[in-house]
């Protein structure tokens, strides 16, 4: 779960790490109280949105006087942002953040992943600030400093010390590091988090370690014991069909082509996908109803589908292993009473119950596509959705 | 033969008395696995399914003598109870649960690599011997007993390959599900370094997805250490960047873990790859020369 930079700051604060003042609003009559009350006579607003690049898209600005807090504010709230990182029509912004302004130095990067390959939480840190790791990483990999953290002790000030010498900090600024270091080092662990990055990390005018930036994002799987951060969640920021699906215990995610597809099981998900795209169509989602999954959810799976109005054709690709075909022949059928379907709709059943889910289907007089296997069930698809997407 | 279980393998369940414990373990005991009792902390005892119910793993294992669990304990008591079991002497942990916090998983990692207990999944369907012993939640009715070893990310991805090589009548040696999270009890490469000692596994057959370079690095081991044919599919090619699909283990991040990638590096170790998984069973068939 990704969180707003107003909401990771917020973290930092309660972690005593060294971020601005600042503070989220959600009108321009806030936003210049918020400037005013932070004194100085320059601010940078920034609009806080679940997407990277903001800079670049315009969606952070230096103001050098009130009426430039007020006129950003008015340019943004209630419009979206395009970025690199979103889709054509941008995300939403409906808070900005008012912070004072920091006179910069230096740029450095400091990050912590669960690495995967190592199986452990990598602290890297870099003197390339302010620009894509991604990039430095490819480029120039001897500039990534790294920190593993053993996950019996957690992270050692040492490590904190190795990492300023490296990034050739002098003086008070190793202490400021190492404690900065500590702090996310706790804040990781005790937050369950997946990611967290400052970018930049920055060396002010007057020698201080500082974080301009703030990014989290939060184990999803952790949100039954971060009830705190749970309430941090911005469904404005997510797809709205892929919120409506999560509320039923469904994994969907939107994509742009003309097939509907709903499968049980994450790989066979993506599996049918490829299958589509290889027979000449193109995915309209990826929808996992999961082993679980009741008539209910099946239901609500096949509405979500038939909600995208690029859909032109939906293949149900299920192999029951613990879930029954039964269950999605009468998830199905239910579905298209209440809403009905103007879509061919091809269905494969396979494994638990497949004959008797096969049965229902036809028993039901909807207009269904029975398929003998996997590429019968694609190619169908992509000839029904108009053949070549 | 097989890898991991056999028809002499006795079995455990964690969490036997709750809906998802019973359910499976009726499925597994009508199999024919030699279930020998289960653990619920408080129910000690009594008995389910007409098997002893025990309070720990220790006393289960004291008393039945099983060297393998299976775990159907809600998310946030797994790491608790795979810790339980490893500290209990059992050899073998299969965890089924999906949702486990990636830091649980992380503690629970480190502590196991200083024992020789194997992990299997969590977040997957199991392990199963055809014919012999089924621990996890899988169809038994779709396995043959015979030749091909199958190892796998993903549960319903696995019946893929299963029905492809049981329609053959090739069958399987034994089916791995190492589960779609980010940190996995056990990689490719431990199954398939199992698979390669097996006398009974002449084929093997890999199915990965997005996310991570475990397949990547199953490649190099492939490559150095395999001597049996090897057919392999990567789910996720049309899947976008960022995004979770499904399991938490498959976002392609930073450019990294995309289904291009890996097939690449899957053929460059002479891996024969398939991109349509509906082709599996015909590319063992092509590899192993098998009719």
């Amino acid at each position: 779960m990704n969180l707003h930079e107003y909401q990771a700051k917020g973290l930092f604060k309660d972690y005593g790490l060294p971020v601005s003042e600042g503070y989220a609003v959600d009108t321009a009559d806030e936003a210049v109280a918020a400037a005013e009350k932070i004194g100085g006579n320059r601010w940078v607003v920034k609009v806080q949105v679940h997407a990277g690049g903001r800079g670049k898209a315009g969606g952070v600005k230096l103001a050098d006087s009130l009426d430039e807090v007020r006129a950003f504010a008015d340019q943004w709230i209630g419009k979206n942002l395009v970025t690199f990182q979103t889709d054509e029509h941008g995300q939403p912004v409906s808070k900005i953040y008012v912070e004072s302004c920091t006179d910069i130095d230096t740029e450095l990067y400091l990050g912590a992943v669960v690495d995967r390959a190592s199986r452990r939480v990598v602290f890297m840190a870099s003197t390339e600030g302010g620009v894509e790791i991604e990039k430095v990483a490819e480029e120039t990999p001897d500039k990534i400093l790294r920190a593993v953290i053993n996950p019996y002790v957690g992270a050692q000030p040492y490590q904190g010390r190795q990492l300023a010498f490296d990034l050739g900090l002098k003086g008070n600024q190793i202490k400021q590091f190492t404690n900065l270091f500590m702090g996310l080092g706790k804040l990781f662990e005790e937050l369950d988090c997946a990611l967290l990055e400052i970018n930049p990390l920055v060396i002010t005018a007057a020698g201080d370690i500082h974080c301009l930036d703030a990014k989290v994002n939060i184990d999803g799987n952790a949100l039954y014991r971060q009830p705190k951060l749970s309430a941090l969640r911005d469904p404005s920021q997510e797809d709205e069909r892929e919120a409506e699906a999560a509320e039923f215990n469904l994994n969907y995610v939107a994509l742009d082509g003309s097939i509907g597809c709903m499968v049980n099981g994450a790989g066979l998900a993506m599996g049918t996908m490829d299958l589509v795209k290889l027979h000449g169509g193109n995915p309209a989602n990826f929808l996992d109803v999961g082993g679980g999954a009741t008539k209910e959810a099946v239901s609500e799976a096949f509405k979500i589908i038939l909600s995208d109005q690029n859909v032109k054709a939906v293949l149900i690709n299920i192999f029951g292993g613990i879930v029954s075909c039964a269950t999605i022949a009468d998830g199905i059928i239910g579905a298209v009473e209440e809403v009905g379907v103007k879509v061919p709709v091809v269905v494969r059943f396979e494994g638990n119950n497949a004959v008797k889910g096969r049965e229902r289907l036809a028993e039901s007089g909807l207009n269904i596509i029975a398929a003998e296997s996997l590429t019968d069930a694609a190619e169908k698809a992509v000839a029904a959705a108009g053949g070549q997407a | 033969m097989s890898i991991l279980i056999d028809k002499n393998t006795k079995v455990i369940c964690q969490g036997f008395t709750g809906s998802q414990g019973t359910l499976h373990s009726e499925q597994a005991l009508a199999y024919g696995t030699r279930l020998v009792g289960g653990v619920t902390p408080g129910k000690g005892g009594s008995e389910h399914l007409g098997l002893p119910v025990f309070d720990t793993v220790r006393q289960a294992v004291d008393v039945t003598g099983a060297t393998a669990t299976v775990i159907y304990v809600p998310a946030p008591f797994c790491k608790d109870s795979i810790l339980e079991a490893v500290d209990a002497g059992i050899e073998l942990v299969v965890c089924i649960t999906e949702g486990i916090p990636t830091l649980d998983m992380l503690a629970v990692k480190a502590d196991l690599d200083t024992t020789d207990v194997r992990l299997i999944g969590p977040n997957c369907p199991g392990v199963i011997t055809p014919g012999e012993c089924k621990i996890g939640i899988m169809p038994g009715e779709i396995h043959l007993p015979g030749k091909v070893g199958i190892v796998s990310r993903s549960g319903t991805l696995t019946y893929e390959a299963v029905k492809q090589t049981t329609d053959r009548g090739f069958g399987q040696s034994t089916c791995v599900g190492i589960g779609g999270d980010p940190i996995p009890g056990s990689h490719f490469i431990d199954i398939l370094s199992l698979f390669e000692k097996d006398p009974g596994t002449e084929a093997i057959v890999m199915v990965g997805e997005i996310g991570g370079t475990a397949e990547e690095e199953a490649a190099e081991f492939i490559q150095a250490n395999v001597s049996k044919p090897v057919v392999s599919y990567i789910a996720g090619v049309t899947a976008p960047p960022g995004k979770r699909m499904g399991h938490a283990g498959a976002i392609i991040a930073g450019g990294k873990g995309t289904a291009a990638e890996k097939f690449a590096t899957l053929e460059s170790a002479g891996v024969r790859t398939v991109r349509s998984l509906a082709e599996i069973g015909d590319a063992l068939a092509e590899v192993t020369g098998w009719t």
